[in-house]
């Protein structure tokens, strides 16, 4: 990879927030994915991907089905390794650290990126031990701070009101859209630095997904957040930064408001007035 | 016509039908069967006195309880040589048993339906269960004691009940003084025995070792003395009286209340009278030792020694199961290797029991055992302590003979969990092992309880491979007791599955003891199935607890 190639792909960051009528102080780079390749055996699923992901915002990845868009997010903390097949060449520095050098270990890279699935996948316990799970497994397990940390989690993904009163039941009775945001507040419970969000919303219900997006809202004052959707309008909705990918290639990065009102490319123009995808 | 009827599937539905109804039909059968005689072994039955003339023989009596009826076709008795008159049908017999095995040599015999005389049911006909020799069936004439007369005729009965209840009780304390306490002391002096030999392939059984395990010996024999005079009086106690009792034949016979275990006198038992019978029968089945190379009394030892068994081999196999169905499914690189092993280990589960009972017997009792009594238990050989069949082997031996059906269950187990729990977990920081600890495998728990229960299943059930590795006709000692460790996995034990296929077909009086084979098949199916209930419980209380995410 020659820098030139790096440079035609980098997107620069303050002619986005040009855009967004932010000053380049208030803006900070959590996460850098320099030159990332993924292949899955011999078929390329990525392709040089680069790109800068800003501290406390929320960055949305949207696309067609089959863009790369979860590969990437997922990437970020490395969930790829779980997949036999994945090879992946090219760095994503994580406060300017490389989280694929060999030195890193992984467990501890998941807590500082938390991750949210499409699909609600609350552990079948109770309520409580969801929440304290990521505390435990770090070896906590004083009950003061255990209960603290809990309903300080359950708070913050605005559930608390509705669970305070039966944490030791069972998980799985709770609603999808309660269960993802118990799955949110496990997330945060360990105090992640980043959120990675994988369509959190596909599989719930409008109100269910109008909760969950008014969560997004307020967590994005503590945590960088990414979150891949299909769904348009709640890119539109929830997040400061958009990306357009498509066939494993990053097309366009911008500013939401930017991206949908005025956008660089012509494929991502086709995409958002809905001529594929 | 025939060819719409094809067509329209029915006769494919019968089929099924028919298949299943076939499946029923035949567990019903087997079950039935076996309850049926198992369960109506204890019911004390009719003893009749007979009439019977032989031909041109003279006229005899007999007492005895009817066991069988068979009706043979003219034709067929005439082939068989029977001498049948033109007017009979069929040759009706019954076979009856008559007990006395000591007056007259055999329990059983055939009599001919046409050859009966008469037929009655006096209400004094007696029988005895004797601890020797079988029933004994006759009328009580008087009970003797030390030679004098002390009742007869019509008090004979109420005061041989009464000796035998106090023949009884001291027949308890002569065996709690036998078994229990001088058992205690031999194990100790044995144990002793086995100390000073150490000390002396050490070579530090120098003369204050000594003299402390002589004193230690004296001591002990003191107590053996005095349990010794306490027992003879406890024999004297009970040998003194006799009950005199006359036979069919008319001969009369002292029998030491020693010997026996009851007396009744069914003829004159009410419905009350026989139900109580029928349970202190059923207990005594349940809870005492055999007795009479194991056709008469109890199986208790044999009950204890297939659940202690099926408990030290779940033990063993599950969490060996488990380790090895996790290495496979999670942690072994899926290829060529892994289906290798799969296959190996699923063509395991075909191999007959009985090789992995050559198996045992070679490595585990002979290799391993002999290995292990070298290294640790010099002092005893040439006795082998663990060289030798014994519980632990067997257990061991069946929980590799179960191994296959714990790893499939459990790989299928932990294929079923989603893949979005482990990434649930993974995703908060935990490691792949504690993934797998604190999450994957309480949700596979269900699936591993279930190859539990199939292997209790079929560990329980199996009697080739455990005649090579450890059980016995008749141990003499349980493997659980007071003597410290307590456990001892070295010993021999009874099983209930090699306890029917020594009684049925090994006793010196197979007639005799039929009927306890039903009733000992029917215990070890009730065990079994006890086992397994308990397992199935449990699954299901944490199959409750993990619901695993549906759709």
């Amino acid at each position: 990879m020659t820098t030139e190639q790096t440079r035609t792909h980098a997107i620069d960051m303050n002619s986005i927030l040009r855009g967004r009528d932010l000053s380049p102080e208030q803006l900070e780079i959590t996460i850098k994915i320099e030159n990332l390749n993924l292949f899955y055996g011999q078929k390329q699923a990525l392709h040089n991907i680069n790109m800068d992901i800003p501290k406390r915002r929320v960055t949305a990845y949207i696309g067609p089905s089959g863009c790369g868009k979860s590969t990437l997010l997922r990437c970020i903390n490395r969930m790829n390794d779980l997949v036999d097949s994945a090879k992946i060449d090219g760095k994503i520095l994580l406060d300017n650290e490389n989280i694929y050098d060999k030195s890193v270990n992984v467990a501890s890279l998941r807590r500082r990126v938390g991750m949210v699935f499409q699909k609600p996948n609350p552990f079948p316990k109770s309520i409580f031990e969801n929440v304290a799970y990521g505390l435990r497994i770090q070896g906590i397990n004083d009950k003061r701070a255990l209960d603290e940390t809990v309903e300080e989690a359950l708070r913050g993904a605005a559930l608390w009101d509705e669970v305070k009163d039966r944490l030791n039941d069972n998980a799985l009775g709770l609603s999808g859209g309660q269960q993802q945001r118990l799955v949110i507040a496990r997330a945060i419970a360990i105090e992640p630095e980043v959120l990675l969000l994988d369509e959190p919303a596909s599989a719930l219900d409008p109100i269910s997904t109008l909760k969950i997006e008014e969560l997004i809202n307020e967590l994005k004052e503590k945590y960088t957040i990414v979150i891949v959707t299909h769904n348009m309008q709640q890119a539109a909705r929830v997040s400061d930064f958009t990306a357009f990918m498509y066939m494993g290639e990053l097309i366009e990065i911008g500013s939401t408001s930017q991206l949908f009102t005025n956008p660089k490319k012509k494929q991502t123009e086709d995409y958002i007035t809905g001529r594929y995808g | 016509m025939i060819s719409s009827w094809f067509k329209s599937g029915s006769p494919w539905i019968w089929l099924n039908a028919a298949a299943v109804s076939a499946c029923l039909i035949m567990i019903v059968g087997v079950l039935g069967l076996i309850v049926v005689r198992g369960i109506g072994h204890f019911w004390p039955s009719q003893v009749a006195r007979f009439s019977y003339q032989e031909d041109n023989a003279q006229a005899k009596t007999l007492f005895a309880e009817i066991i069988d009826t068979s009706v043979t076709p003219a034709a067929a008795a005439k082939i068989s040589g029977y001498k049948m008159a033109d007017d009979e049908d069929d040759l009706v017999q019954y076979q009856i048993k008559t007990g006395n095995r000591d007056v007259t040599g055999a329990d059983f015999r055939w009599l001919q339906e046409r050859n009966i005389k008469s037929q009655d049911l006096p209400a004094d006909l007696m029988v005895v269960e004797r601890r020797e020799w079988g029933n004994f069936y006759g009328q009580l004439v008087a009970v003797k004691e030390n030679g004098k007369t002390l009742a007869s005729d019509g008090q004979a009965w109420s005061v041989a009940q009464t000796k035998i209840d106090e023949a009884l009780i001291v027949y308890e304390e002569i065996a709690h003084l036998e078994k229990k306490e001088i058992g205690a002391i031999n194990y100790s002096l044995e144990q002793l025995r086995l100390k000073g030999r150490k000390l002396e392939l050490k070579g530090q059984l120098d003369e204050t070792a000594k003299a402390a395990i002589e004193n230690e010996k004296t001591e002990l024999k003191k107590q053996y003395e005095q349990y010794q005079i306490q027992l003879r009086t406890l024999y004297q106690k009970i040998r003194s009286a006799s009950l005199v009792a006359k036979t069919d034949s008319g001969k009369e016979v002292d029998i030491p209340v020693a010997k026996v275990v009851r007396i009744y006198q069914p003829n004159s038992m009410n419905l009350f009278h026989k139900i109580g019978h029928y349970f202190s029968k059923l207990g005594e089945f349940l809870a005492d030792d055999p007795r009479e190379a194991n056709t008469e009394g109890g199986i208790f030892p044999a009950i204890f020694g297939t659940i202690m068994m099926v408990l030290i081999m779940s033990i063993i196999v599950t969490p060996f199961g488990v380790i090895a169905a996790v290495y496979l499914r999670e942690y072994a690189k899926q290829g060529f290797t892994t289906r290798l092993i799969r296959i190996a280990v699923n063509n395991l589960a075909g191999v007959p029991s009985v090789v992995y009972g050559v198996f045992g017997l070679g490595f585990f009792v002979y290799i391993l055992g002999g290995n292990i009594d070298k290294l640790f238990y010099p002092e005893s050989a040439p006795a082998p302590v663990y060289g030798t069949p014994g519980l632990l082997w067997a257990s061991i031996t069946l929980a590799l003979l179960t191994l296959p059906v714990v790893i499939v269950a459990t790989e299928e187990g932990l294929a079923r969990i989603p893949k979005s729990i482990r990434e649930g977990s993974l995703a908060l920081g935990a490691t792949k092992f504690e993934t797998l600890w604190n999450t994957v495998l309480p949700m596979a728990s269900p699936a591993i309880m279930t190859g539990m229960i199939l292997a209790v299943a079929r560990a329980a059930g199996e009697v080739a491979p455990l005649m090579m590795v450890g059980v016995v006709k008749l141990a003499p000692t349980l493997p659980l007791d007071g003597n410290a460790p307590f456990i001892h996995l070295d010993r021999k034990f009874m099983h209930l599955g090699f306890h029917i296929y020594d009684v049925g077909f090994q006793s010196p009086n197979v007639e005799a003891a039929r009927p306890l084979v039903y009733a000992t098949a029917l215990l070890l199916v009730l065990v079994i199935i006890g086992l397994n209930l308990a397992a199935i419980v449990i699954r299901n209380n944490l199959r409750e607890k993990y619901r695993a995410l549906e759709g």
